[in-house]
């Protein structure tokens, strides 16, 4: 079924995601930046916390409902819900109706997940953005999650935000779309089989030439970066929405 | 309580239907044609990329150009059917066409039982008609019977096909539907698209590992 | 020793064996590539919901197709037997054996009668049981079980092939393909004159004309159905359609997905014993249905999209993990992500416990799945079962709630506690941020292959909450 995008809206909620509220804050605040430049107004719910998909995925429904039923009061308006990430984002619109089937919740988690988007997806798509690329020539991979290929199914979008740069040079690596071994409680449960994944990961990454990659999701991120890091690559990424906006942001960020 | 009164129970018991899907479109099947001279080269095609041999021949006269193929293969012995017209062909031909330099031809007219090692190591190759072929996969049409029982195309190394051109489908859903194949099927029917082989050692393609290493297909213009 | 506790362990072994890694890399690499070449040209999502669409049909109306089916093929002079399980089924086809005084059974390839353990069997009966299949020849050779469904002897290169071959039966040790195919041919060409009976599986069972479809390239399937005087074939309740023109779809959707191929080299139709009057084909025909858990599978309305499944092994060629471990890693007739969808109902959830969680929910293989089956979404459902984690959805499957532990339940306890409650999570958030200095450098199986993350300064909460205190 074809997507159907809304026009651009005045306002979007932004999820940021637990992963990026606690390690990589700078890649939310980069996508709200690269959001508001549009002029979209970004509402940032103080009372998210986390879209339930770690107990989802450990078979702990429940508790993955618990956690999720308390973000459902957090979109009271009819405004598109932005998630920098396209696990989280799956989650919500893929398993949100299906985890709250048959509960009170049932309607208004479907309500959610309708207006549920991925981050890239919906710049390019919804946002029609235009990017001016500001900085130095680079050659650049990256890595696109395999919930935003195959849950979100918006692997379009990096690609073609990234070729709008002029003077960044995207590389795909071999066997672009395999899996990087992430997998949430899979990197610990199935140790061996998540390493040797994110080391041919790391390998493919490494043998487009590029120093630097970057990735639609702060799991994957995690994961091949601290991989790369371990076995003292030279081979560092980071979450698409910093790198679109370093690149397109003429004074450098203050740090906060 | 036998096996299939529990099994049958079993699902019988069931307390909701089982959810339907959408109804099957087919369409997406049939939707590719092609005129006849596109499927004869699709055929081809086709069964060429998986080592079969493809001889067009005409109609009138697809004798001389037989023999000369089995001669260049050294074929001494082809089993061929008694009834079926191409069999009554060749055999009405054979003598005019190969002459004395031309394999025996040999028939298939006792059960298996009374020639099983005879069929197995003494005879180099098998020619039978065809119902037809598909374009869209290279396949041959095979509905064995008494005349020409099934191990006849299947055991020889060597199994020759002749093919009308004009009875090539474009794909086998056509096929089921031009022949009503569902009013009443044969003990054996068979869609043959080359000769026998494998890619079990390390996907390294073989041919012949248990039928024949070689298709002929006689395509009959 | 549970299958679980192998899992890892044989996991580990393959992962340590370059030759075993690079096999399955290689030939898993080949296979993707040449599937999607062949449905070039195809509008593959229509096709692939035409297929669903068929399957689920023939689920929705089971019993009444084996009902007809039955009636089809004995009008056919095709004798129907039924099985409840695999032992049964085993009995039932060693007497049948028996009746005919066999000593020597020909098989063609069929997975079934792997998950039965057949050859076993008919083994302790005195009857001998050959394979005929080049790859499960070889496989029986080395006293192995297949480590793919489609693809028995992918685990081992030509110069493993050719030592076993000559060990095991004489011929040169030479590694060549055309030479090694030529020697098992003259050798199981023997074996077809002897046997008694020959034993296949079933692709496809059709109701309505009680015709039973075999796909092979071999030719084995058709000797083995065509040169002993009992044919015997064996199958899962679970693949009967209604009509040869739902096999369309599933034959174009099936070779394409397994091997790339736009059809196998035979497709056989099989619709009865020998006519009067014919010449060769077995004299008696007869159809074992083996159910082995499937009816259990089938009144589960999500549980039941599984026997959708027409065996075709896109999922494991597509599979990361599959890809690296292998198939014999998972220590079950079916590996890669059908066998863990598939093996928790055939033995049981304690015995399989960790399957389901063997895989980092990528996507590959319902991506690839020819009949849509949702396989990433059944993986998920069998970690809650494995855990009895859903008080609105009781669990069903067999050994449900046997890897709930009384420790991680309270972790799971505790964390959504403390993320449905926002204040609470900021006051942790703000905590763990000041303090960051603590965090720990080791964790475990993460930090054994990657570094740990560090935890930022201050959240993406604290900095949205400056900013809409003030300087926005």
């Amino acid at each position: 079924m074809a997507k159907l995008y809304p026009a651009k809206p005045e306002k979007v909620y932004f999820f940021g995601t637990c992963l990026i509220d606690m390690f990589y804050p700078e890649a939310g605040m980069a996508g709200i930046r690269l959001l508001e430049r549009e002029g979209i107004e970004v509402i940032y719910p103080q009372g998210q916390t986390c879209c339930g998909q770690p107990a989802y995925t450990s078979g702990y429904h429940d508790q993955s409902r618990q956690v999720a039923e308390a973000q459902l009061d957090l979109f009271p308006g009819d405004w598109p819900i932005v998630v920098p990430s396209g696990s989280c984002g799956g989650m919500m619109r893929e398993h949100y109706p299906s985890l709250f089937a048959g509960t009170a919740q049932a309607e208004q988690a479907l309500a959610v997940s309708g207006r549920v988007w991925e981050l890239t997806d919906f710049l390019l798509h919804v946002c029609h953005i235009k990017l001016q690329d500001l900085g130095e020539p680079i050659r650049v991979t990256l890595h696109t999650s395999c919930s935003a290929r195959r849950e979100m199914r918006v692997a379009d979008a990096g690609p073609a935000l990234l070729r709008q740069l002029d003077k960044v040079e995207l590389v795909e690596p071999e066997r672009a779309t395999e899996c990087c071994g992430f997998g949430g409680t899979f990197a610990v449960r199935h140790e061996q089989v998540s390493a040797a994944m994110v080391s041919d990961k790391v390998k493919a990454l490494a043998a487009t030439g590029a120093r630097q990659f970057a990735t639609t999701d702060c799991g994957c991120l995690m994961n091949i970066n601290g991989h790369a890091e371990k076995e003292k690559q030279s081979l560092s990424g980071e979450h698409i929405a910093s790198f679109l906006w370093h690149r397109t942001h003429a004074e450098p960020e203050k740090s906060q | 309580m036998s096996a299939r009164e529990q099994i049958l129970g079993r699902l019988r018991q069931r307390k909701a239907a089982v959810p339907e899907s959408e109804p099957p479109d087919f369409s997406v099947l049939t939707r590719r044609q092609w005129s006849a001279e596109e499927k004869l080269d699709l055929f081809q095609q086709q069964i060429e990329s998986v080592h079969g041999e493809v001889l067009r021949v005409p109609r009138e006269d697809w004798l001389t150009p037989l023999v000369g193929w089995l001669l260049q293969r050294e074929v001494k012995t082809l089993l061929a059917p008694r009834q079926h017209e191409v069999g009554q062909t060749l055999r009405a031909g054979w003598a005019a066409a190969a002459g004395n330099l031309g394999p025996e031809l040999k028939d298939y007219d006792q059960p298996i039982e009374a020639w099983k090692p005879t069929l197995f190591s003494e005879v180099d190759a098998a020619l039978t008609s065809t119902l037809g072929g598909i374009a869209e996969t290279g396949s041959l049409i095979l509905w064995p019977d008494a005349d020409q029982p099934r191990l006849m195309s299947l055991v020889p190394p060597i199994h020759i096909a002749v093919l009308d051109a004009d009875r090539i489908y474009s794909n086998w859903l056509d096929v089921l539907r031009d022949q009503d194949w569902a009013r009443s099927m044969p003990a054996n029917a068979l869609l043959v698209s080359g000769p026998s082989k494998t890619a079990d050692i390390e996907q390294t393609l073989a041919y012949g590992v248990h039928g024949p290493a070689e298709l002929l297909v006689l395509v009959r213009q | 020793m549970t299958v679980d506790q192998t899992f890892h362990t044989r996991a580990r072994e393959s992962l340590a064996n370059p030759q075993i890694r690079a096999n399955f890399r290689n030939a898993m690499d080949g296979l993707m590539n040449k599937r999607t070449a062949a449905f070039q040209g195809w509008e593959l999502e229509e096709l692939r919901t035409l297929g669903a669409a068929v399957r689920q049909q023939a689920l929705s109306r089971l019993p009444d197709l084996l009902e007809q089916l039955e009636a089809s093929c004995e009008r056919n002079g095709i004798r129907v037997h039924w099985a409840t399980d695999g032992d049964e089924a085993c009995r039932v086809i060693t007497e049948l054996c028996q009746q005919h005084q066999a000593r020597h059974v020909i098989k063609g390839k069929s997975m079934v009668s792997e998950e039965m353990e057949l050859n076993h069997h008919l083994e302790e009966a005195g009857i001998e049981a050959l394979e005929s299949d080049l790859g499960e020849y070889i496989v029986q050779l080395a006293e192995e079980t297949p480590s793919h469904i489609i693809m028995p002897a992918i685990h081992k290169n030509t110069g493993e092939i050719s030592d076993l071959m000559h060990a095991k039966t004489g011929t040169e040790p030479r590694r060549d393909v055309p030479y090694l195919t030529n020697a098992a041919r003259q050798q199981l060409r023997e074996k077809f004159m002897q046997a008694d009976v020959g034993i296949s599986g079933v692709n496809f069972a059709v109701a309505d004309t009680g015709t039973l479809c075999l796909v092979e390239n071999e030719g084995n399937g058709r000797l083995t159905t065509t040169v002993p005087p009992v044919h015997i074939a064996v199958t899962g309740i679970e693949k009967v359609v209604g009509s040869l023109e739902d096999v369309a779809p599933l034959l174009a959707l099936l070779t394409r997905s397994a091997t790339g191929q736009h059809i196998t080299t035979y497709f056989n139709m099989i619709s009865g014993p020998r006519p009067e009057g014919h010449l060769d084909g077995p004299r008696e025909v007869h159809l074992v249905l083996v159910d082995n858990g499937r009816s259990e599978i089938w009144q589960d309305d999500e549980l039941l999209e599984t026997l959708r499944c027409i065996r075709c092994g896109a999922c494991m060629n597509h599979c990361p993990v599959y890809t690296r471990v292998g198939g014999h890693a998972y220590g079950t007739t079916y590996p890669g992500p059908i066998g863990k969808i598939l093996m928790p109902h055939l033995q049981g959830l304690e015995k399989t416990q960790d399957l389901p969680s063997a895989s980092s929910l990528c996507g590959a293989c319902g991506e690839v799945c020819p009949v849509k089956i949702p396989i990433p979404q059944l993986l998920v459902r069998l970690r809650r079962e494995a855990v009895d984690g859903d008080r609105l959805h009781p669990s069903v499957v067999r050994g449900h709630g046997v890897k709930r532990r009384r420790l991680e339940a309270l972790i799971w306890r505790l964390w959504a506690w403390g993320h449905s409650r926002p204040a609470l999570y900021r006051m942790g958030l703000s905590v763990a941020n000041r303090l960051r200095f603590l965090q720990p450098r080791k964790l475990g199986a993460w930090t054994r292959h990657r570094t740990a993350p560090v935890l930022a300064g201050k959240s993406l909460h604290a900095r949205m909450a400056r900013r809409n205190g003030g300087d926005a």
